[in-house]
């Protein structure tokens, strides 16, 4: 079981990566927002998954932090008047 | 126990498609709204129903509780966020 939940993390995480792609190609600054957007939940998903296949504790809480910190940092993006 | 390992792997096999389709959506749609429409999926779907397959992984109540909240959590974030950057793009006239 833990082979398929590690499996799905490194999934998720190339998922990411290919998604991070957005970010060299945006046209505009806010799609290589949503770019960072994906980053910050697909990397929760990934310590999630990593955090229940090697029973870290730890994992979920830097989970939680990452999902406070991704949602801040859209926040600024946009508070900032991110233009295109 | 069996059928909380087949749960798992179904659910996180679904929310890892949802990541899947929401990348491509980020990458393949024609402009800034209908990606962030894309990315939206992929964020709350695909978490969702990883942290739904963790659940019967997870051996203490607490820990399960704490996956939900990390998914709540990203929910209100994202939904949030999502309103922000749509009027961002519709206000800026986006790509």
């Amino acid at each position: 079981m833990t082979e398929f939940l590690l499996a799905a993390s490194v999934f998720i995480l190339l998922m990411v990566a290919v998604g991070l792609l957005r970010v060299l190609r945006g046209p505009a600054d806010i799609d290589r927002m949503m770019a960072a957007q994906l980053l910050g939940t697909g990397g929760i998903a990934a310590l999630l998954l990593l955090g229940t296949a090697t029973a870290l504790p730890g994992a979920v809480d830097v989970a939680l932090t990452l999902a406070l910190l991704a949602a801040f940092a859209a926040v600024m993006f946009v508070h900032s008047g991110g233009s295109s | 126990m069996l059928v909380g390992n087949i749960a798992t792997v179904v659910l996180v096999s679904l929310g890892a498609v949802f990541f899947l389709a929401g990348t491509v959506g980020l990458l393949r749609f024609p402009d800034s709204m209908t990606r962030l429409h894309a990315l939206t999926k992929a964020d709350n779907l695909g978490l969702g129903l990883v942290v739904l397959g963790l659940l019967p992984q997870v051996d203490s109540v607490l820990a399960a509780l704490k996956l939900v909240a990390v998914w709540v959590l990203t929910q209100l974030a994202g939904a949030t966020v999502t309103q922000l950057v749509a009027r961002a793009v519709w206000r800026g006239g986006g790509s």
